[in-house]
This record gives C-alpha cells, structure tokens and sequence, in this order.
C-alpha cells in the first residue's frame, strides 16, 4: 500500500533559510544544502524549497542550493515561489528540481498549467494553493496570501486538475502559524472533489496533529510543515515512528 | 563506463547525481558511437510514451539498443523508460516499444480503484518476487518512489517485484540482460541507490 509521506518545507531567501533554527546537529542551520541533508537522513519522503528571493541578480544563489542539494539529497525535490512562466519552470528542473510548484502564477495565467504539463508532464506540476475562509466560502489567495483572488477554491482545485496539475498542495491560511493542527474541514472538502494527491499544508504544531490529519482525511497523501521541524520540537523519525504505531503507513 | 541515453526528455541531472554517489563513472549522451561501447545502458524517460519514443527513433537510438540490447549489455529502463522497453502501449492509441520484454503498457484507469488518485504517486512497498539482479539485495517491504499513470502487464517470470495500489503493478522486470523498474530509483532513497549500485555490479 502507497504510504503517507511527510514533507519539510524550507523557505530559503538569497540562498539561505530564513527562519532560524536550533539543531544542535548541524553546523549551519541557515545553509539550505545542510538542512536538506539533515532532512533526507532523518527520513523526509519529500522536501520542499520556497524560494522568496526578490531580486533577479539573487535568484543565481537558488540555482546553486539546488543543484547542490540534489547531489546529496535522493528523493523528490519540489520547488516554488515565483515562478511565473515556461522559463522559470525550465531554470529549476534544469537544476535538479523534480517538482515545480505554480501559485500567484497560475491564477493570474491559468494556462501556465496546460503548458508546463504539456511540456514537461503533469507529474511535475503541482498547484500550490493559499485558502481562507471569507463569507461563508473558501477563497483562493495570492501574492503570499496578501490577495483575496475572488476564485472559490473548489471549483479552482477541479480547474487546475482539468488543465493539468499532478498534485494539489493545499495550505489553509486560517490555520496557518496557529499551531493547532492542520484545516480538517477544509482538506475533507478537497479531498471529496480531487483526484490527484493532495498535500495538506498549515497549521501543524505537534506531531498528534499528523495522526490527526491522516485519520480524519484518509484521503489525503501528505502532510507538509516547517517550523515544528526547523526549531527541533519534532524529528520526523519519532513523527513516522509514532504514525506506525497508530496503525498509519509511513516508509521507515 | 555507463551511458544514460539523453533523448530530449526528462531531468537527467538526480539521475546522474545519484550515480556520481554511488561511485559510478557515467555519461549523459546521444551519441550512437558511445551508446555502442559503452559497458551498461541507462534509458530514463518522463512524460508520454509516443513522444518519448518518437524522440528516440529520430535520434536512430532505437535501433542501437536493440542491437546493444541483444549483444548481451545490461541496459536498464526507468519509468517511462520501462515502458518503452515492452512491445507496445495503449498511451494516446497503439504505439509500438522498443520489444525487448513480452508485454504491453496500458493505463492505471480503470484496472485499479476508482477512487484511488491518479497518477500513483509516493512511497510504495515492494513486494519481491523474484530475488535476483538489480533487486538482489532488495528486502520485502522496502519502499521506493512511484509517479506514472500507465503500467505494464506482463507475465510473471519477467516480474522481479511488485507494489499494491488497489491492484497489483508492476514495480520491476528482468529479461536476461534487460531490466526495468516502474519507480525511480534515483529518488527513492538509500534502496535506490542500492538497486542501481546492483546495477553497476552486473
């Protein structure tokens, strides 16, 4: 049986991450590169890279973790954050990314997703989506959820399906940051009308909330989060450990 | 030396990344001459069969695993690579393979569950049928990573593993000098690189 895969996620500026950490660990917490590694050997199925550099001249740095991390790092990569068009998506995969988030981007030209599943498959391209609750119904977001897009999210979720995205990553911004576990409610909605794998993303802040989300959404193929991982407070080997022992199917 | 046939599809670069890891000397080429001597043979591939295979004939590569392939060097297909090494898929209408393995890709739709998501994508468990060649040191449970949306049916004595997935799929094959894996092995962990280093011991 296909397991639930657990996925840090690194937000990485000028090409370094940006929120600190406190591993004991590893010599430098704000090297991309290590914390990945780190990640990979302590069992990370998946990892996940935010690129949130805003100049140009910097993006150079990004190309560089990247390539090196996929030299020491032996499962899928998933990278995102600006990324815009065909060359973007081209620049990352040429540097080691197997996976190419789309999410301000592919609201504000949906026909992004057609061509780069066209182009280079939808197994690489996932529809990252930034939800909230306003009246009564979920809305998409963009520009990092500063920006209510109007869109209604589930019929969003079936369009990118539609035009070709092989994954959902879906991140509730009610939930995100409150450390109270992921949007339940939300996700079993989603879940309902997708039929490519979703990742729930936001809200995690301890590892019960994980045995929650697979229990509660069976439906669902990931859990995503950051900061419970980055400042130590769960290994992902005690969070696959305690997931086996709840009858949960993890790779260990 | 091994080659990794470089066809104008897919991210070759993990691919070559995790052999550099393993210790394995490698290049990524088209080249007809250097596919010819080389001493092992790997033909990766993403995307759509018909595309995939089409790049390769243009290329005249076809041809040359085929005679690589039946002078005795062990070439191993990845994912779609696999594909393309059975005798013909349902992918976009038929479309002839590389034959070099009885059996025919067809898609996941349908043979399994409807309510299982398509593509099949993450961490499987092997099931080990056959424990020789690059699965030799491969344990039963072992997961590996999984993304395609077609699989190939084939009878079980060119089957080395399996996974479940609602169904039975196909995980790896063999065919003398010939193998495959559906999953990818250059993401998929310390197994991967166990399974290609299999590879590279042949």
């Amino acid at each position: 049986m296909i397991t639930k895969r657990i996925i840090p996620c690194l937000d990485v500026r000028d090409g370094r991450v940006v929120k600190g950490t406190n591993f004991i660990d590893i010599k430098d917490a704000g090297d991309p590169v290590e914390l990945a590694s780190y990640y990979y050997k302590s069992g990370a199925d998946e990892i996940v890279f935010y690129d949130i550099t805003a100049s140009n001249e910097k993006r150079k740095l990004f190309a560089d973790v990247l390539k090196k991390t996929a030299s020491k790092v032996f499962v899928p990569l998933m990278v995102g954050g600006g990324i815009n068009s065909l060359e973007d998506f081209e620049i990352v995969l040429n540097n080691g990314a197997d996976k190419v988030s789309v999410n301000s981007g592919a609201v504000k030209n949906p026909g992004l997703i057609n061509e780069s599943s066209k182009r280079y498959g939808s197994q690489c391209v996932v529809l990252s989506i930034d939800t909230k609750r306003v009246d009564g119904e979920y809305r998409v977001f963009t520009e990092g959820g500063r920006n209510d897009s109007g869109k209604e999210l589930l019929s969003w979720v079936k369009e990118g399906i539609e035009r070709g995205a092989g994954e959902i990553v879906l991140n509730s911004i009610d939930t995100d940051g409150v450390k109270k576990g992921f949007d339940i409610e939300m996700l079993e909605e989603v879940v309902k009308v997708s039929t490519v794998p979703v990742i729930a993303s936001g809200g995690a802040g301890k590892a019960e909330d994980f045995v929650e989300l697979f229990k509660k959404v069976p439906g669902i193929s990931s859990g995503l989060a950051a900061s419970i991982f980055h400042y130590g407070e769960v290994t992902i080997e005690s969070l696959k450990k305690l997931l086996r022992s709840e009858g949960i199917g993890v790779r260990i | 030396m091994i080659t990794i046939v470089d066809y104008g599809v897919g991210n070759l670069f993990s691919l070559k990344c995790s052999l550099d890891r393993i210790g394995a000397e490698c290049i990524v080429t088209d080249s007809q001459e250097l596919i010819r001597s080389s001493e092992k043979i790997i033909l990766p591939g993403v995307g759509a069969f018909k595309d995939a295979i089409d790049k390769l004939r243009s290329k005249g590569l076809d041809e040359v695993l085929i005679e690589c392939a039946k002078v005795g060097t062990p070439l191993l297909g990845i994912c779609l690579g696999m594909q393309m090494l059975f005798e013909e898929s349902s992918e976009f209408g038929l479309c002839k393979g590389l034959n070099l393995i009885p059996g025919k890709v067809k898609e996941l739709k349908g043979y399994i569950p409807e309510n299982l998501d398509i593509p099949h994508m993450g961490w499987n468990a092997l099931k080990i049928t056959q424990n020789k060649g690059i699965m030799k040191s491969i344990n039963e449970g072992e997961c590996v990573y999984f993304v395609h949306s077609y699989a190939a049916f084939t009878e079980d004595n060119y089957v080395t593993s399996t996974a479940e997935y609602g169904a039975t799929i196909t995980a790896s094959v063999q065919n003398g000098n010939v193998y495959g894996t559906q999953f990818h092995p250059e993401k998929s962990g310390e197994t991967g690189l166990r399974i290609l280093k299999e590879f590279t011991l042949l």
